[in-house]
């Protein structure tokens, strides 16, 4: 019996890869103010005008969506993984792809709408 | 002479013992990496957080007032908690790593892995200046 090959594996795992090293590098410092440090008020939130001129700005949108669309992959690979192995559902696996990359896909086309429809 | 090898249907039953689901429960270091794969659930939560306020401040003063009574209700904070030290052991654990996941050359020496690390907490440390710069000027 041939063995499996999956050449999109490589492709999965560089956007894993690369949605790792963007939610590492920019999602502490989001998540600690939008998340924490404005609702607690232990920092003041920002005023509208200056909120909606910085986000609807283009290279905003569009480190927005890159940010999302690779953390959303980032996800599907690490979560998809960790059933697979942690629970031990190999019989899951067609199911487990759809959910976890499937799931990455339509976030993705839903981040895309809602930044530039 | 054939040297085509023979085989048989036969094949022996492997001897697998078969695993507990929790079988990472037992060492700190598989608890550990669980923690670690399940940080990308709130990788992932905090993607439609990001998306809700986009949304919010799209939709006028308004909807950012009560995105910004939304992040302050109990539970969205609570989640919000939780999501930020899952976000923080994320990057730690992932910048921790990386001088072994990279292996980058300049000329023919091996960049140190030390150097490597080094820049990416630097980069890290310049991205969330920027981010708070942008946010809170």
């Amino acid at each position: 019996m041939a063995k499996t090959r999956r050449p999109i594996e490589p492709l999965l795992w560089l956007l894993f890869s690369a949605g790792g090293m963007a939610s590492a590098m920019l999602m502490p410092a989001l998540v600690f103010l939008l998340g924490l440090a404005f609702p607690l008020g232990w920092l003041g939130a920002p005023d509208y005008d200056h909120l909606r001129t910085l986000m609807l700005h283009p290279v905003t949108r569009l480190v927005l969506f890159g940010v999302c669309m690779l953390s959303l992959f980032h996800w599907a690979h690490r979560f998809k993984y960790t059933l697979y192995d942690g629970l031990q559902v190999k019989h899951l696996n067609e199911l487990l792809n759809t959910v976890c990359y499937g799931g990455a896909i339509v976030g993705s086309i839903v981040a895309a709408y809602l930044l530039w429809r | 002479m054939n040297n085509e090898p023979i085989y048989t249907a036969y094949h022996p039953r492997w001897l697998r013992p078969p695993m507990s689901t929790y079988w990472w429960l037992g060492k700190w270091p598989y608890v550990k990496f669980i923690l670690r794969e399940l940080s990308s659930i709130f990788v992932a939560w905090f993607v439609i957080h990001l998306l809700l306020l986009f949304r919010a401040v799209r939709g006028g003063e308004a909807a950012y007032q009560r995105f910004l009574d939304f992040s302050a209700h109990p539970v969205v904070l609570t989640v919000n908690v939780v999501a930020f030290f899952f976000i923080v052991f994320h990057a730690l654990t992932w910048f921790a790593v990386a001088p072994q996941a990279i292996v980058a050359h300049m000329g023919k020496k091996r960049v140190p892995p030390l150097l490597i690390a080094a820049s990416h907490y630097g980069a890290w440390a310049v991205v969330s200046a920027i981010l708070s710069w942008l946010l809170l000027r």
